[in-house]
């Protein structure tokens, strides 16, 4: 093990400090806002609601339609507005991560739609965006089996990292890149895993220390993600028209 | 809620109903704003950003630089881009997709509010004449819609130019500048004093009101947007845009005009006062 | 028992008030939530359902009740000893059901409600009505009040953005069909409207209507709530209006909270305590 010391000082099952809010958009069905550290994700939900054009509807359920978009602003070099090929993959795959809980088998011919922007990146933006986005489903009344949590958890330097920063997903040893990058989600109750992607180089055996390390975290993350939505519900915010 | 239902035309006819008694369904005044906020520094990848509150919208913007080819007609001068995104996010009335025709109505009456104000010295902006100059990429995100993101927007613009710094730079072997991207200087974009603020004005029945809520938006027949600079104690127009379906007298026109002074000085004020608590949050 | 009495009552044409047409309401509303708990008395006292117990807030998937002497209600499901939440809301378990009452969720239509919608479109046969929900809700030409005849122009009886008052009597995959034949249901002019979360509805209906009863008879105003969420007020004056929408705000915000009812009535009260006094100057 190279890395004996994280670049912040964290415990290697330490995450970054995490700031969980429901009900942020006024407007919106469902919203929340999740960050790890300095990445800040805000999301709403709009739903379900009649999807246009017909021939994309669903006659045996809802369709779940998530849509991940970083601004412009949240990382150093400028992103430009307007989908990319990146933006589009994390759109799907945070979908898929979230179509195992969530029931819209009672609203055919309809569309939730999951708005997720980051404000601020410094690495697992999908992460936080996922996190958010189980909260503001949740809040939206959307029926779900169980709430999901992410988390990215790295093998830097041959150490199990939870919540990897960005300088850590940099990180090299003798002028080579020796950092994977995972990003994990379970399902609070199963365990199941929904979401789990990798980059880097990483052997088997250790890939499973890494998942089981991911795991405990998500369970952290679940606690918070609930105590968002319970906080949300006594200061709740109708409606006005 | 699903908003398909929107403001009902019932609703809509006490707001005017009410205008007529010169009165508001939150009490406010016509020529009266709602609550301001403002907080910068929102994102610390951007040279510069904020977000503004009035009432419940909410408005993002953020400041990014980089290099590029200066427009022929103006050798020595920086470049200014300004978008704005109509975010799916912030109501249930956008979608998503290429710019919409609000969102660049949007965006370009916060550019040319900037622009022609030359708020921001751009010919300070320039690193070699023909060849180098600065882009300032100014990109404005409403979060939540709650009526009048034009005015929120712009002074959301304004905020994150207020407080922008330059990045650090170091000149590469062939003579060329490269940015230093995440890392920033403590040198503030040269800024001038005639800072513009837009306000927008609605007619409603035969009223004329600013800061519409959504009920009011909804309500509105046709807006002004203006955009005011001061220089030393003379208050200037530098841009307008007129927007609805309905036309607007000259009477209207000149009691809008005879406001002008009155509402831009207490936005000017109050702008001034968030943004100072926004910066003393931040050291 | 009470449902078929009135059932019978409308087929007579008895004439009904507005506040027949609530109680009717809510204790449909009601009937549809206690679905499962018709043998097990709800061991309330007479106070507000939800009132007196405090419910704990629940997220989906969060264990409310273990073991197999436990039925999964509305909102619930059994997952394996466990009977689980399928919704964020409020926890309810009254005897062996254990459900879920949501905190908030899209409107879903049921037969027999009574809505408020707005007419957005017209056909050659109907109406097509905005009720704020996932489906397209529709009423048909012969389930308009009254006879229309053949040449009738529809736009002259009910016109677009029109809002009617109308009963759903039947919910269908591909939408809601809607009658204007019985009785309180019709055109609502003038007045002004507000659309609150639809799981909200029942505490501002309150039991038996107790709680709508209480905001008109403080603000003077007519009140009608439509069980999808839009409701429609009109009173004497836009200042009553707007107490009422206010007050009816607040009872959304403060929908979990115990001892409700008396938290409303103060602050009716203590706003007609301002009005007489600036009226008293």
């Amino acid at each position: 093990m190279t890395y004996t010391k994280r670049f912040d000082g964290r415990k290697f099952d330490e995450m970054r400090p995490i700031e969980a809010k429901v009900g942020v958009i006024p407007n919106a069905d469902g919203s929340a806002y999740f960050s790890f550290g300095d990445t800040k994700a805000i999301v709403a939900v709009y739903g379900p609601r009649p999807l246009h054009p017909v021939f994309l509807q669903n006659p045996q359920k809802g369709i779940l339609r998530c849509n991940y978009d970083m601004l412009s602003f949240s990382v150093t070099e400028r992103k430009k507005p307007g989908p990319s090929r990146r933006s589009k993959e994390i759109s799907m795959v945070t979908t898929k991560s979230l179509e195992p809980v969530v029931q819209l088998s009672q609203f055919p011919n309809t569309v939730t739609d999951v708005f997720i922007s980051i404000i601020q990146a410094d690495a697992s933006t999908r992460c936080a965006g996922i996190n958010a986005a189980a909260m503001a489903l949740a809040h939206a009344g959307i029926p779900m089996t169980d709430m999901v949590s992410a988390v990215s958890t790295g093998f830097v330097g041959k150490a199990v990292c939870v919540d990897i920063s960005k300088e850590e997903e940099d990180y090299e040893e003798d002028g080579e890149k020796d950092v994977s990058d995972i990003p994990m989600a379970f399902l609070s109750r199963s365990d199941q895993m929904s979401l789990f992607q990798l980059d880097g180089r990483i052997k088997p055996e250790e890939l499973k220390e890494v998942v089981e390390a991911g795991r405990k975290a998500c369970k952290k993350i679940y606690e918070i993600q609930k105590e968002a939505l319970k906080a949300a519900a006594i200061k709740d915010e109708g409606k006005k028209k | 809620m699903n908003m398909r239902m929107g403001v009902t035309e019932n609703t809509q006819r006490r707001i005017i109903e009410y205008l007529k008694e010169g009165k508001r369904f939150d009490n406010r005044g016509l020529f009266d704003l709602r609550d301001i906020q403002i907080e910068t520094n929102i994102s610390n990848k951007s040279e510069g950003s904020a977000r503004v509150r009035i009432g419940k919208t909410e408005v993002v913007a953020g400041v990014k630089l980089g290099l590029g080819i200066p427009y022929t007609d103006s050798p020595d001068s920086g470049v200014l881009t300004v978008t704005a995104e109509l975010l799916p996010l912030s109501s249930s009335k956008y979608e998503p997709g290429p710019p919409s025709e609000e969102s660049i109505e949007l965006s370009r009456i916060i550019d040319r509010g900037i622009r022609e104000s030359e708020f921001i010295d751009l010919r300070k902006m320039c690193i070699e004449p023909k060849k180098e100059v600065w882009t300032i990429y100014l990109d404005i995100y409403p979060i939540n819609d709650g009526g009048n993101l034009i005015d929120a927007g712009a002074m959301a613009a304004v905020a994150a130019l207020r407080t922008a710094v330059l990045p650090k730079t170091e000149k590469g072997k062939d003579g060329s500048t490269r940015i230093l991207f995440g890392e920033f200087t403590d040198k503030n974009l040269p800024l001038n004093e005639t800072m513009p603020l837009t306000t927008t004005f609605h007619k409603l029945g035969n009223q004329i009101l600013i800061d519409p809520t959504t009920e009011e938006e909804d309500a509105s027949e046709a807006r002004l947007s203006i955009a005011i600079s001061q220089k030393k104690k003379d208050h200037f127009i530098n841009a307008m845009q007129k927007g609805g379906k309905v036309p607007f007298t000259v009477e209207e026109i000149n009691t809008i005009l005879d406001n002008v002074p009155k509402i831009s000085k207490k936005l000017q004020e109050v702008f001034e006062e968030k943004l100072k608590k926004a910066e003393k949050l931040n050291k | 028992m009470m449902a078929r009495e009135r059932n019978r009552d409308e087929e007579n044409g008895h004439a009904p008030s507005k506040e027949e047409f609530e109680e009717e309401q809510e204790m449909k509303q009601e009937m549809r939530q206690d679905d499962m708990n018709k043998d097990t008395q709800m061991l309330q006292s007479d106070e507000e359902f939800e009132e007196k117990k405090e419910r704990r807030v629940v997220v989906p998937g969060e264990v409310i009740a273990t073991g197999i002497n436990f039925l999964p209600g509305e909102n619930a499901k059994r997952d394996g000893k466990d009977i689980i939440s399928l919704r964020f809301g409020l926890e309810d378990i009254s005897g062996r059901i254990a459900k879920v009452i949501p905190l908030s969720g899209v409107y879903l239509p049921r037969r027999g409600n009574i809505v408020i919608g707005k007419i957005t479109d017209i056909t050659f046969n109907g109406w097509l009505i905005d009720i704020n929900c996932s489906y397209p809700a529709f009423l048909p030409l012969s389930e308009c009040q009254g006879f229309v005849s053949k040449k009738e122009d529809l736009s002259a009886i009910y016109n677009f953005d029109n809002l009617i008052v109308a009963k759903v009597i039947s919910v269908k995959a591909k939408g809601v069909d809607l009658t204007m034949r019985d009785r309180g249901l019709s055109k609502l002019s003038d007045g002004i409207t507000m659309l609150v979360n639809s799981n909200k509805v029942p505490r501002i209906i309150g039991r038996k209507g107790s709680m709508v009863s209480m905001i008109k008879d403080y603000t003077k105003c007519d009140i009608v709530v439509g069980q999808n969420g839009m409701i429609w007020i009109q009173g004497q004056d836009l200042k009553n209006e707007l107490l009422a929408k206010e007050t009816i705000q607040m009872i959304t915000e403060k929908s979990v909270s115990v001892g409700l009812t008396e938290h409303v009535q103060e602050f009716l009260e203590n706003a007609q305590k301002t009005k007489e006094k600036k009226e008293s100057k």
